[in-house]
């Protein structure tokens, strides 16, 4: 499948500081696609040269097989880090001003029910709360019936609850064809939301792909907690895939069975022993290299 | 044309809304005319303007006390006639031709002075009547003066030349309708306030909209950078637009200000200079996403412009460099051409030099903004 949006060897740099060091992307449509990474990490300087938003140092992006032009600020739907709204305004007049900007939009009736804004709209949208605020910069970014639209971390500050409706929201968006390109710090909502991720750091894809298959590249399927005291110092003899964890240390097994059985015959304690899955915050601390298992 | 308006709706909601800047917006011009026009109707100017025609010189020779008393600036004129105007527009506070004079010597017999004419009867001539020593004759008592009976500087120096040269200065008629001091400094204060609105309403709003994001909002959209500083450029203008027009109206009730000329030919003048102001406040803010910077930018260009412009006091008399200085303001252009209209009565035509810099500044400036704005 022809991706919807691509990038080539793209480079960003600031004085004295290379943001984004040759990047490779194609992302195809209608999946929704999640960049993490640590702070400082370049995905924020990528997904604005991938808007439109900054021109790269060297290399290019390409919008349905085409360069960036104005078609592309007509077809697509952006949702800040951080945005200010004009002031004073109502959420309802917030929404016909964006309207107007474009050719082609959505009834604001639609957005208004896609979004849940209806016990809103009279409000100013200096009195919204955070997860108020993130619906109605979602209905902003979908005005325009985008094909291809970038949430940059847009869950950040909110509460759980406010989080897990704006996935629901973000479901719904993606369950209509669309293609959204997803930043977040939260490893969890990356794993509810994205078909396939890419992971940066320093300015580099460490690691990409559907997050199923980069857990099983990386890891053993399961990962064995036992407090340290149960454990003892001999655990790091047995030759298995072992990681100190602060209190607990952690086994990282394949084959569970097996481990289990290695474990017990070398007298490890395993009355605490608690079993759970890698998840994809295992993966992240794993390939940005802060944290070795 | 959508996307213009959109912007320009928008902006003039925000404006209306925030409550506190539209009223202050409205209360400060008001203020000022009033407190101003009660301020200078007492008369508490410290410095003189005298203009001159037939010389320097020759007054230290006809009238060298009045030459040597402080506090009195002397600016030559060799016009006549331009110079009277400058008395009626209170841009002088006293004219003294010295041209005809017959050679009144210091020394000569004086007889004791009459009272000077009260304030309010300078629309005639006057002759004062009095004992001729016997070398004089009338031709010796040919140094004539003008002052502006609504001028209360003019009222001091009046007192003044009658203390220090006597009789031999004869007043005489300020042609036409005189003008009140409150009606010579209107157009300044509305021009000042027009200026402040303008440039700092205008300045701020783009840069705190640059540092908050929502230039970067904008910039996502298929908004260009020109409909978007157009929009801000005519929003602000409608609302000074209306604001100057109450604030004029509210006060003609109370002070009934001079008007000669078209109100039309006002409109365009004015429009024409808060547009270039505006430009010049869309320029500033074309690229800085600090406001400290912008406001000091902002200050940098508007103290030259309240000081320069003529709007506080004239520049009769000021080195030349400064009289051309003033020039590459708006606001000295504006100003000029509005006292020209409501003072006296100047046609479109008269006023056409003002006009056509005014536009000309206005569209390099947009020009340039736009050019070199940034959302970011």
């Amino acid at each position: 499948m022809n991706p919807i949006i691509s990038a080539n060897k793209l480079t960003k740099h600031y004085p004295g500081v290379v943001a984004v060091d040759g990047i490779d992307l194609a992302i195809p449509q209608g999946i929704c696609f999640g960049l993490l990474g640590p702070n400082g990490a370049g995905k924020t300087t990528t997904i604005e040269m991938l808007e439109g938003i900054h021109l790269p140092t060297s290399g290019t992006v390409m919008y349905k097989g085409e360069l960036l032009g104005t078609r592309y600020r007509e077809e697509v739907g952006i949702q800040f880090q951080h945005t200010a709204l004009q002031e004073f305004l109502t959420v309802r007049e917030t929404l016909e001003l964006f309207e107007r900007l474009y050719h082609h939009t959505l009834p604001i009736s639609e957005l208004i029910a896609l979004c849940s804004l209806d016990d809103i709209l009279n409000r100013d949208t200096r009195k919204l709360s955070g997860g108020q605020r993130q619906r109605l910069l979602l209905a902003l970014a979908l005005i325009n019936d985008p094909e291809l639209i970038f949430l940059d971390e847009p869950t950040t500050g909110l509460d759980p609850q406010a989080r897990r409706n704006f996935w629901d929201l973000v479901k719904l968006v993606k369950s209509r064809n669309k293609t959204i390109v997803l930043t977040t710090h939260y490893m969890e909502e990356a794993y509810a939301l994205c078909d396939e991720i890419a992971i940066m750091d320093k300015g580099h894809i460490v690691s990409q792909g559907t997050p199923a298959q980069l857990l099983s590249d990386h890891f053993g399927d399961v990962v064995l907690q036992i407090p340290r005291t149960d454990a003892g110092s001999r655990i790091f003899d047995l030759g298995l895939n072992v990681a100190d964890a602060g209190d607990m240390v952690e086994v990282s097994s394949s084959s569970l069975h097996q481990t289990l059985q290695q474990m017990m015959e070398n007298g490890v304690n395993l009355d605490r022993l608690r079993i759970r899955a890698w998840t994809l915050e295992d993966l992240f601390i794993n390939v940005t290299g802060k944290y070795k298992p | 044309m959508k996307k213009f308006l959109a912007v320009l709706h928008a902006r003039n909601m925000e404006f209306l809304r925030d409550r506190s800047a539209l009223v202050w917006n409205l209360a400060m011009p008001f203020m000022l005319v009033i407190g101003l026009a009660s301020t200078f109707s007492g008369g508490n100017k410290e410095i003189y303007k005298i203009g001159v025609v037939g010389g320097i010189q020759r007054l230290a020779s006809v009238a060298p006390a009045l030459q040597s008393t402080l506090h009195i600036k002397f600016v030559p004129y060799d016009d006549l006639n331009v110079a009277i105007n400058k008395v009626k527009h209170h841009q002088l506070d006293m004219l003294v031709d010295v041209s005809s004079s017959q050679g009144w010597h210091v020394g000569d017999a004086v007889a004791p002075l009459p009272n000077p004419p009260p304030l309010g009867e300078g629309t005639k001539e006057r002759s004062h009547s009095r004992a001729l020593g016997t070398n004089e004759s009338l031709r010796d008592f040919q140094v004539k003066y003008w002052v502006n009976s609504s001028s209360p500087n003019g009222y001091l120096l009046e007192r003044i030349v009658w203390g220090t040269e006597g009789q031999q200065f004869q007043r005489q008629a300020v042609e036409g309708a005189e003008i009140r001091y409150v009606d010579w400094f209107l157009p300044g204060i509305l021009g000042m306030n027009m200026m402040f609105s303008c440039l700092f309403g205008v300045g701020f709003v783009i840069v705190r909209y640059r540092k908050n994001g929502f230039l970067k909002r904008l910039k996502a959209t298929p908004l260009g950078a020109f409909h978007f500083l157009f929009a801000q450029l005519i929003s602000r203008l409608l609302l000074i637009m209306v604001i100057t027009t109450i604030v004029y109206a509210g006060c003609n009730v109370f002070i009934e200000f001079n008007m000669q000329g078209s109100y039309w030919v006002l409109l365009l003048v004015a429009t024409l200079g808060a547009m270039c102001m505006i430009s010049i406040g869309l320029l500033i803010a074309a690229r800085t996403a600090s406001e400290e910077f912008a406001g000091g930018i902002l200050n940098a260009v508007t103290w030259p412009m309240m000081l320069l412009s003529g709007a506080w006091f004239s520049l009769e008399g000021t080195h030349a460099w400064v009289e051309q200085l003033a020039k590459i303001f708006p606001l000295t252009h504006m100003i000029d051409a509005t006292r020209a209209i409501m003072s006296e009565g100047a046609t479109l035509a008269q006023v056409m030099p003002q006009i056509l810099v005014l536009a000309g500044m206005s569209v390099v400036f947009l020009v340039l903004g736009a050019l070199v704005f940034k959302w970011e």
